[in-house]
């Protein structure tokens, strides 16, 4: 799969890395380099330092070839924009946005985009875990630790070899 | 008539101001608390502390019978939102957004919202205005349609003086409201003859306007 990431904050860095690692093709756009050492060392994609709200940037980033797009930055309103600009303009099928807002999520799902809020998602699940609804709670664990163990091995060895930080790649 | 002015800087501020002073009722929606208190200040209870994208401040702001709701705020995402959040939660008034990038102006039409002003634009407007060649001037989108309003100024020299209106190679769709010669109107139709100083109203598909110009002052 072809993936534009917008926003390499801590959400952005950490799926671009999983998404690479499984093999996707993933280009990350931030207003600011030092964003870039959210990824991890090993990251393989593209960096482009941009806009993301800007067409001229999506455009030059490909934004009219992915098979998705997530706007993963930290202001609500600025995700919502690239998500329609990405899904309006260029018609991106698959469109993503981190909007914090449940009520900002709602108004724009019915307009045909998928949005995630932090804010419920993350209290659905501590409810369902305080609950003990092992259903939907074990699952996500899991796997949520497997990551997180994942990144801690990775930054020790990182600390140990001292850190020849991953050059970040322009496109 | 009641405005909802979503922003309080420098433009929420004095576009606040000058309606009130033309005695229109007015709701300033503020995020900053020390700003809000200080318009407050200067123009009296007609400030929201509240963020402006979020539909339940902009409902306590009155939005569902204002005439028209003016996202002015710097941030042009942040405008974006509050015009589209206005259309969910307060369908009649008007929404106008302040586009700082004029690149966002075609954004911001093909994402639903007609109606922006940028500042630079106005600035060029008035640029083209003083300069002697003449001018041409998209003046409004018309709501509603992809139309738009276009003033032509016709200064000496112009490929179009001396030709009739008939010869003039308009693009489809677009055509001479009037002509504004000497303080009156005249028809702008048929063999009506282009003159100096002629000002040409016209409408025109908006994705003509590049046509319209070339029809009037050539390639």
């Amino acid at each position: 799969m072809n993936v534009l990431i917008v926003g390499c904050g801590r959400v952005g860095g950490f799926l671009a890395g999983l998404l690479d690692a499984e093999g996707h093709t993933v280009t990350i756009v931030d207003l600011e380099r030092p964003a870039f050492a959210h990824l991890p060392a090993a990251f393989g994609g593209t960096t482009f330092l941009g806009n993301g709200t800007d067409l001229d940037v999506l455009r030059q980033v490909g934004v009219d070839k992915v098979d998705a797009f997530l706007a993963l930055t930290q202001g609500d309103n600025r995700n919502l924009m690239a998500a329609q600009i990405a899904k309006e303009i260029f018609g991106v099928s698959r469109v993503f946005a981190k909007v914090n807002d449940p009520i900002r999520a709602e108004i724009y799902r019915e307009r045909g985009m998928t949005t995630i809020s932090r804010t419920t998602i993350l209290g659905t699940l501590i409810h369902a875990m305080l609950m003990g609804d092992t259903q939907m709670g074990e699952v996500l664990m899991e796997r949520t630790m497997r990551a997180e163990a994942e990144m801690a091995r990775a930054e020790t060895l990182g600390e140990a070899g001292k850190a020849s930080p991953s050059p970040a790649r322009s496109a | 008539m009641y405005f909802v002015v979503a922003g309080g800087g420098q433009v929420g501020f004095h576009l606040a101001q000058a309606l009130i002073e033309a005695g229109h009722e007015v709701m300033v929606i503020e995020s900053d608390r020390h700003r809000a208190q200080w318009i407050e200040e200067q123009l009296g209870s007609v400030v929201l502390n509240a963020t402006a994208d979020e539909g339940r401040y902009q409902l306590e702001a009155g939005c569902q019978r204002a005439d028209a709701i003016l996202a002015v705020t710097g941030d042009d995402a942040r405008n974006l939102v509050i015009c589209q959040v206005a259309r969910h939660h307060c369908k009649d008034g008007r929404v106008i957004a302040r586009v700082n990038d004029p690149k966002n102006e075609i954004v911001f039409k093909a994402l639903g919202i007609d109606e922006t002003v940028s500042s630079t634009r106005v600035l060029m407007n008035v640029i083209e205005q003083e300069l002697p060649t003449g001018g041409f001037f998209p003046l409004m989108p018309l709501t509603g349609s992809h139309l738009e309003l276009i003033e032509a100024e016709i200064a000496p020299g112009t490929p179009s003086v001396g030709r009739s209106v008939r010869t003039l190679h308009l693009p489809g769709g677009a055509l001479i409201g009037g002509i504004i010669r000497g303080g009156k109107i005249v028809p702008g139709v048929g063999e009506q003859v282009l003159e100096v100083g002629d000002r040409v109203i016209l409408l025109s598909p908006t994705a003509a306007e590049a046509d319209v110009r070339k029809a009037l002052f050539g390639p």
